[in-house]
């Protein structure tokens, strides 16, 4: 690469603004861990003798519970849907991404209402069977560890599908035409090719699920599942040490941070390229009989389980509500939810592209870095990513009404925080791994070689992004943006801490219906958070099925 | 009610776009006069009602943020610019960590004074107690026989495998727990605290409403809950199937010679750098007047901190509340302590057969 005084000043500015996007990124971990730093450490040696042991089995079981089920319904539904015909096929394709659209909280309060003694499914058992009491019979516990995996599982395999679908896709045919030629038989083909080249990608949708898992409290809590995060919250809020439950929070992190090095390290060796040449796409391979039945059912049961039967219940619960329901006020909170969300989204992409393509233009180490880091902020326990957010705001705002008032006497007050900006501002950071993981891997698929043909035809780096890199990524762009759009319309633990006065999402209004232990009440707000969700996730699966077509056109650039 | 909801959303979209072009924060919007900002982490649905009868009665705007316990940081990185005036929690947990942090000012406040007896009050002035509810004993009707019953009683083996309660690191069970070492020490709070994690029922899960509908299910006799629960649950007219969980229930008020019912609170702390104090002043009078603590009674089912305010019909038809006598302050001194006793004694492991 360059050195600093060859680059010509354009680059100069763009790498000091993109490093610059990288710190902004990077604050609210920055002072969660100078919190910690300053907190004081008795909390360690009470861990120690206690819960830590216990707790650490319980987050290790849960990760790899969740990471294996993620990764087989994902790996294994992407590669019946991309790879083979059977009834259904076209449907699935996109319903399996559904279950994006349901919070995980909301997950956790609709099971236990459906699965629960009272619920419809242990009430239907009674009747057939004639039962009269819990103790007559025996009926898994949905509030325990199994449980949770089960239930995190169902609503998170998507990223996990979406990372490989777009991963089966791009293959091309000729590579797995050669396996298949050396005598490799379909399932031969999967593991020794497809599930090696799909690696990458789906570490990518493994490390969002985790790390969904380590941040949630809620529903963690609802379930009687005590992982670390939950020691989190009882440090904080009921021994008063804030500063420790940052200590447990960074160290956590400390251990995605190396989990991600580790897999790195494993696959250090290998390279993928998309040489640019025409590929064709893979042959569909046409099922039949009772294989066609099975691959229907292996898509259906997840699409089913994770968002059909929580959807029926929530439309169920919120229809007997209706009535009661003040349908304008609805309608704003979908506002609001919906407004900030397409900001957010909007924002986390221009930002991702920007840290991204600087690391590529400067190969700058420090850069990468920090865009790694600030992507596993995603691991820390929502409510203390919400503070480690709302600390550096509030610490802008009053160093910039305190210069106002010396030099001005104007009192400017709080400008971002407890506004729609720190919302985004929020959103941005908490989802950066999101937007940044789709984008990175976009990029990464353009061979460098454009970029130096762009180069050598006079284009500045920028315009090169404009008219090479950009239209090139479409389809990375548009899961980045809407990625970050569903989970914002999700997001819980900041909006509470950080939105202004007076201003409800849906989010909110579910949780201060289920604070107040009347999920049904909130049903409708849950709705339509999935509602509203499904539209994008939608959108997600016909833009990933244009990369179909920019695969089979040779990676031609769009129109 | 309706107008006024659409307009606030108004104004908040507003907030928001200013915040985007850096022209407006929130807080410019909230320093007009007639105004009081109250954060709280109450309920909205429990608190309102009495904000806007507030509003009703004075004229004055009461804005309201609801959210978490994070709102003690928010008030804390907000600094001398924070828009809060009153915090108002669910906790004496969160009113202490206030205080604790700095964040407070003592209230000065003759009605609060005279309103609220001195055990709900911060000896400093600095926080105070708005509405009690007590921590009682859920129990099967069917399944348990005695009308009575002492918090002791729940380490007895005679109740091996029939309690159910949520976590043990909730701030009602950390206050309930707190209070037991206050009143036995610390050693015999362990002992006590490992009798009832061998009679759990079940690992501690769900929230109160579980616990009641553990004892309609048969999955459990005696739950720990709080007492506003029931009182939801026979007047939920939306959902008739709760009045027939309530039915499955009688309410226990554990007390024995020495000791009454432990009771925790909703109260309510007056920010150091409120802006409109004055104002924040008399909405605490407000909210500790007769009227007010009628209304916590009526609409909350929940119990009035001020003496000689009657308790409402369902309510009054559990029994009489003979509330634990120690301080609050001494509550909120202990329940670090009974958090670690909770993870010391592995509560919410459940039983360990």
């Amino acid at each position: 690469m360059l050195t600093w005084r060859r680059r010509g000043r354009g680059e100069k500015i763009a790498v000091v603004l993109c490093s610059l996007v990288a710190i902004v990124a990077l604050m609210p971990l920055i002072s969660i861990t100078v919190i910690a730093l300053r907190g004081d450490w008795t909390v360690w040696p009470h861990l120690v003798r206690t819960v830590l042991i216990d707790s650490t089995r319980v987050t290790g079981l849960l990760m790899l519970g969740v990471g294996l089920t993620t990764a087989v319904i994902g790996l294994a539904t992407a590669w019946l849907v991309t790879m083979h015909d059977f009834p259904g096929r076209r449907l699935f394709d996109w319903m399996l991404l559904l279950p994006l659209a349901v919070p995980t909280y909301v997950a956790a309060y609709t099971y236990v209402e459906i699965l629960d003694y009272l619920g419809p499914v242990q009430s239907m058992i009674r009747s057939l069977f004639g039962f009269t009491s819990s103790r007559d019979y025996w009926f898994p516990e949905i509030r325990s560890l199994g449980g949770a995996i089960a239930l995190m599982s169902l609503v998170l395999y998507p990223y996990v599908y979406l990372a490989a679908r777009a991963s089966f896709l791009m293959q091309s045919a000729s590579v797995l035409d050669v396996s298949r030629a050396l005598g490799r038989g379909p399932v031969a083909t999967f593991w020794h090719v497809a599930l090696p080249l799909a690696r990458p990608s789906a570490v990518v949708g493994v490390t969002l699920a985790l790390m969904e898992c380590l941040n949630d409290i809620g529903a963690m809590q609802f379930l009687g599942v005590r992982t670390l995060t939950v020691s989190v919250y009882a440090t904080w809020t009921n021994r008063a040490n804030l500063g420790g439950a940052a200590q447990i929070a960074c160290a956590m992190l400390l251990v995605v941070f190396v989990l991600l090095v580790i897999e790195r390290h494993g696959r250090r060796a290998q390279r993928f390229h998309d040489h640019g040449t025409r590929a064709r796409p893979a042959r569909i391979l046409p099922l039949r009989g009772g294989k066609a039945a099975l691959a229907a059912l292996a898509c259906a049961l997840p699409v089913f389980l994770g968002f059909v039967a929580p959807a029926l219940y929530l439309a169920d619960a919120a229809i007997a509500e209706l009535p009661r329901t003040n349908l304008t006020a609805y309608a704003d909170f979908a506002r609001n939810s919906f407004v900030l969300s397409v900001i957010a989204a909007f924002v986390a992409v221009v930002t991702a592209v920007t840290v991204t393509y600087a690391v590529r233009l400067t190969g700058s180490g420090t850069v990468r870095l920090a865009g790694r880091l600030a992507g596993i902020g995603y691991a820390v326990p929502g409510t203390v990513l919400a503070v480690g957010i709302l600390v550096p705001l509030a610490a802008f705002d009053n160093a910039v009404d305190g210069a106002m008032r010396t030099t001005f006497g104007i009192a400017t007050g709080l400008l971002l925080t407890g506004s729609g900006a720190a919302l985004v501002y929020a959103y941005t950071t908490r989802f950066f791994a999101v937007s940044h993981g789709a984008i990175e891997a976009g990029l990464g698929r353009i061979s460098p070689h454009l970029d130096m043909a762009a180069r050598s035809l006079g284009r500045t780096p920028l315009a090169t992004l404009r008219e090479v890199h950009l239209p090139l990524m479409r389809p990375a762009l548009a899961t980045a943006g809407l990625l970050v759009f569903v989970d914002s319309m999700k997001e819980l633990p900041a909006t509470l801490l950080l939105r202004p006065f007076n201003f409800e999402t849906l989010a909110t209004t579910v949780y201060s219906y289920a604070s107040m232990e009347m999920v049904d009440k909130g049903a409708l707000g849950a709705l339509v958070i999935v509602g509203v969700g499904v539209v994008p996730v939608i959108l997600l699966a016909r833009t990933s099925r244009t990369t179909r077509q920019v695969t089979a056109e040779g990676l031609a650039p769009a129109p | 009610m309706q107008l006024t909801q659409t307009r606030r959303l108004g104004q908040a979209t507003r907030a928001i776009l200013g915040g985007l072009v850096l022209a407006v924060g929130s807080a410019g919007a909230a320093s007009a006069q007639g105004e009081v900002n109250v954060y709280t982490t109450r309920e909205p649905g429990l608190i309102q009602p009495l904000l806007d009868r507030y509003t009703e009665e004075t004229g004055t705007e009461v804005n309201v943020l609801f959210g978490g316990d994070e709102l003690v940081e928010r008030i804390q990185a907000e600094g001398r610019n924070t828009p809060a005036d009153l915090l108002i929690t669910v906790d004496i947990g969160t009113l202490k960590r206030a205080k604790d942090m700095g964040i407070t000012q003592p209230m000065e406040s003759e009605e609060v004074a005279q309103n609220v007896p001195e055990k709900y009050r911060d000896p400093e002035g600095h926080w105070t107690a708005l509405s009690l509810r007590a921590r009682v004993v859920y129990a099967s009707r069917e399944r348990v026989e005695q009308d009575e019953i002492t918090y002791d009683e729940l380490a007895d083996p005679k109740w091996k495998g029939r309690i159910c309660t949520r976590t043990g690191q909730h701030p009602y069970n950390i206050g309930l727990f707190a209070s037991v070492i206050a009143h036995e020490g610390e050693d015999a709070a362990r002992e006590w605290l490992e009798g009832v994690k061998e009679n759990l029922a079940r690992k501690p899960t769900g929230n109160d409403r579980a616990g009641a509908k553990g004892i309609f299910a048969g999955e459990c006799d005696l739950a720990l809950a709080n007492t506003y629960y029931m009182g939801l649950m026979q007047t939920n007219q939306d959902e008739p199937e709760q009045q027939e969980w309530a039915k499955s229930i009688k309410v226990l008020f554990p007390k024995s010679d020495d000791r009454g019912t432990h009771v925790n609170v909703s109260g309510a702390v007056l920010v150091a750098n409120a802006p409109h104090a004055e104002e924040a002043r008399k909405l605490l009078a407000f909210l500790t007047s007769d009227e007010a603590q009628q209304l916590y009674a009526e609409t909350n089912h929940e119990y009035p901190v001020k003496e000689g305010v009657e308790v409402s019909e369902t309510v009054g038809s559990w029994g009489e509340l003979e509330a634990d006598d120690l301080p609050l302050v001494e509550i909120g001194e202990l329940r670090a302590r009974a958090s670690e006793l909770v993870d010391e004694v592995g509560f919410d492991e459940g039983p360990s057969s």
